[in-house]
């Protein structure tokens, strides 16, 4: 019977891949329940993918910010509350330590006649996720002010400080440069993306002990203090949504943040034309003579619950195919820079596929490394706003982070 | 009451009590005293799109079958209280021993994530409860003043601060505050000073929480206290009138006396209140210059899906601790009262 049913299946998957007009995805029922962040990319993935409810087929989704504290007990329950969580490099961490995704090797050789081998994530030789969209932090800039100055766009952060200064002096601007750096998790994020762009480990080479008070911590330190001095002085509560309205408002001229806000930043929406029409991408810059430009490559791409009944993991994965199929990919040009296959990048891959190509490194994939982000979101504050050096603040970070990975188990 | 009666009468409610205030309590407490098994790790090859390389990962098999044997965890005892993380007693005295001053001591101790937490709500507390009680008095003094016509709408007006869910209030007010706002832009002008930042600076910071606490909480007292007003008997006042007191005279010698039990049951539920501020901490992006005991739980808690239950747990055991110490004197106070009274 399962033979049978496997034949059945497979002759379904034929039929599907070989009428392409016809619009559902061929599967023949069970229910997909989708748990996701909340942005435009994953808005077109899911909306897509939401194609496939027809008939005996269910799809459902839950796109919210919060997702992250949801999946773990979303994903435990049995059967799970969801079928699928959309993650990231470092959200796939708490459910490999729990053990709640499915290896998806069987469904790839089954349904994945689409996939680029380079989306399959594996570990330990099993795919556990397939990745569909990139996304990094890198350089946006305003044209029109770079050329007022006389500078070029920065390739470092020496010459973007440079540049920060020209801008001032001119009296162009008080505040030329921007930042996510709102304590906490983004404030954590600055520091993993300079401190990479530096050259620096952040773990002792194979283990979970902390590495992070060297020299070229504090040079990390330093040049956020360094670049903090032209942002505007509410820095230190700037988040992404903050830092697109500064730039939209035309009184920040640089700023290094995540590539998939390039649509926002540029349509016309809550800016002028001269403005939006000025803002253009690059690589994100190099620092301290490094050569690999200082930021994390991510990826997102999707899961499969290990508690799921196979017909629903099944039905999800192939959902999920059809949400990132080239046709979507090409429909959304703008909202992300996707990693499908026959798909042609548009002006707002520029900056990611620059950092990318000059060899930028992923964000690590350790399962302790968020914990040490938090650690350092927290205790780099007291640094930024002038309280400690850079070496105590370090010190605090390593110290707080040993802490919550001897209550996590990770350290003994 | 027969105790029979009283027995039955109250039952209800210790039960409830028990399931819902007790029990969970007690979880807590066991919770804060376990910490997570260690995990079994393991090296394996990790690809991806930006290519592969070796890194550790938890067996997450071995660590189910320890996770499995044990389900609260490894039992820590009060390791978690005493850690970096909490009251940090091992930082504590090297801090003490190595300071070259009481100045240089407190400023490191005030460093360690508890301990700023711990300052700035008590400073809040301390700060905002007064301030509360006394502008909640004037406030209702005013309201009873005014012609009956104008009293239901200066009364809704008037509360509309408490009726405002806690995060959208301080959000709007962040926004006010903000350089661009109404609020921020017209203490730029007035200091002339155009860098001047509400949200830069880590004292105005203070400031702009207490001052949303107080403008949150007052109509509480005011309702408290208004409603009070009405009791006081109007022949003490018309003869304290006859007698040729000044409206302050009746005021200080018939008023206060008559609210001074309102004044203590006021200041009980603002001290527990503000005790466990949160929300202006979320909504005035105010953790880089001040943390609140319970913006620690809520960040442990948040942990990227690493949640830290034990520390979180033992923040609130000492949170809990915090709130019996502080209404201590108020509680002693009370019974007091009740004891003259039999």
């Amino acid at each position: 019977m399962k033979i049978s049913r496997i034949i059945l299946l497979a002759g379904v998957a034929l039929a599907a891949a070989s009428t392409n007009a016809y619009a559902g995805c061929g599967i023949e029922k069970g229910s997909v329940r989708i748990l996701s962040n909340d942005f435009p990319a994953l808005h077109a993935v899911v909306d897509k993918a939401s194609e496939c409810a027809e008939g005996a087929v269910t799809v459902t989704k839950n796109q919210t910010k919060e997702h992250e504290s949801l999946a773990v007990p979303g994903l435990s329950a049995n059967p799970p509350e969801f079928t699928s969580h959309i993650v990231a490099n470092s959200s796939i961490q708490p459910l490999l330590n729990g053990d709640l995704i499915r290896p998806l090797d069987d469904y790839v050789a089954k349904y994945g006649e689409g996939l680029q081998k380079t989306q399959l994530i594996t570990i330990d030789g099993k795919v556990m996720a397939v990745a569909f969209m990139a996304n990094a932090q890198h350089l946006f800039y305003r044209a029109d002010i770079l050329e007022k100055a006389g500078v070029q766009p920065p390739k470092t952060y020496e010459e973007m400080l440079e540049a920060a200064k020209l801008i001032k002096e001119k009296g162009l601007m008080d505040h030329p440069l921007g930042g996510t750096y709102k304590a906490g998790w983004n404030l954590g994020e600055e520091f993993v993306n300079m401190y990479i762009g530096m050259g620096g480990e952040f773990f002792k080479e194979g283990s979970a002990e902390p590495a992070i008070n060297n020299e070229k911590g504090v040079a990390t330190l330093e040049m956020l203090k360094s670049l903090s001095t032209h942002m505007n002085p509410d820095f230190l509560t700037f988040d992404s949504n903050a830092l697109q309205a500064e730039f939209e408002a035309g009184k920040t001229a640089m700023a290094v943040f995540w590539g998939s806000r390039y649509g926002a930043v540029t349509d016309a929406e809550g800016s002028t034309p001269e403005i939006a029409g000025a803002i253009k991408i690059a690589g994100a810059p190099t620092v301290g003579g490094g050569s690999i430009p200082a930021t994390t490559l991510w990826w997102d791409g999707f899961t499969v619950a290990k508690n799921a009944s196979d017909e629903d993991a099944e039905a999800t994965f192939r959902a999920l195919a059809h949400g990132t199929s080239s046709d979507m990919a090409n429909a959304n040009v703008d909202k992300a820079v996707w990693l499908i296959g026959g798909y042609t990048p548009g002006p707002n891959g520029e900056g990611v596929l620059a950092s990318a190509s000059a060899g930028a490194k992923p964000y690590p994939m350790v399962p302790y490394m968020g914990l040490l982000h938090n650690a350092l979101g927290a205790e780099v504050v007291d640094f930024m706003s002038g309280k400690e050096d850079a070496a105590q603040a370090l010190a605090d970070a390593e110290a707080a982070y040993v802490t919550a990975a001897k209550e996590k188990g990770f350290i003994k | 009451m027969p105790h029979r009666t009283f027995f039955w009468f109250v039952l209800p409610s210790v039960l409830a009590m028990i399931v819902f205030i007790a029990l969970p309590i007690a979880s807590v407490f066991m919770q804060s005293l376990h910490v997570a098994h260690d995990r079994v790790m393991v090296e394996v090859e990790n690809c991806g799109p930006f290519g592969c390389k070796k890194e550790m990962q938890v067996d997450a098999a071995a660590t189910e079958a320890l996770r499995r044997a044990e389900p609260l965890g490894q039992f820590a005892g009060l390791s978690i209280y005493l850690n970096r993380n909490h009251l940090a007693t091992g930082e504590l005295a090297q801090m003490w021993s190595g300071a070259s001053s009481l100045g240089a001591f407190l400023s490191s101790m005030f460093a360690l994530p508890f301990y700023k937490a711990l300052l700035f709500t008590l400073a809040y507390t301390f700060v905002v409860t007064p301030f509360v009680i006394v502008l909640g008095f004037a406030i209702a003094l005013a309201v009873n003043a005014v012609p009956r016509v104008l009293k239901g709408p200066t009364i809704f007006f008037s509360l509309l601060p408490m009726i405002i869910t806690p995060l959208i209030g301080s959000l709007v007010l962040f926004w006010m505050i903000d350089a661009n706002g109404v609020i921020g832009a017209t203490i730029q002008r007035l200091a002339n000073d155009p860098n001047l930042s509400l949200k830069a600076s880590a004292p105005l910071t203070w400031i702009m929480l207490m001052v949303y606490g107080i403008w949150h909480s007052a109509p509480f007292a005011f309702v408290v206290f208004y409603a009070g007003l009405q009791t006081v008997p109007a022949d003490t006042l018309e003869s304290a009138m006859i007698d040729g007191a000044s409206r302050w005279e009746r005021i200080r010698y018939v008023v206060i006396p008559h609210l001074a039990p309102l004044a203590t049951f006021v200041g009980l539920i603002q001290l527990m209140d503000n005790f466990r501020v949160f929300e202006p901490v979320v909504g005035f992006n105010a953790e880089a210059h001040a943390t609140s005991l319970s913006w620690i739980i809520y960040n442990d808690l948040k942990n990227q899906g690493e949640p830290l239950y034990g520390s979180a747990a033992a923040t609130s055991m000492l949170t809990i601790f915090g709130v019996a110490l502080l209404l201590s004197p108020v509680l002693v106070r009370t019974w007091c009262d009740f004891s003259r009274k039999r």
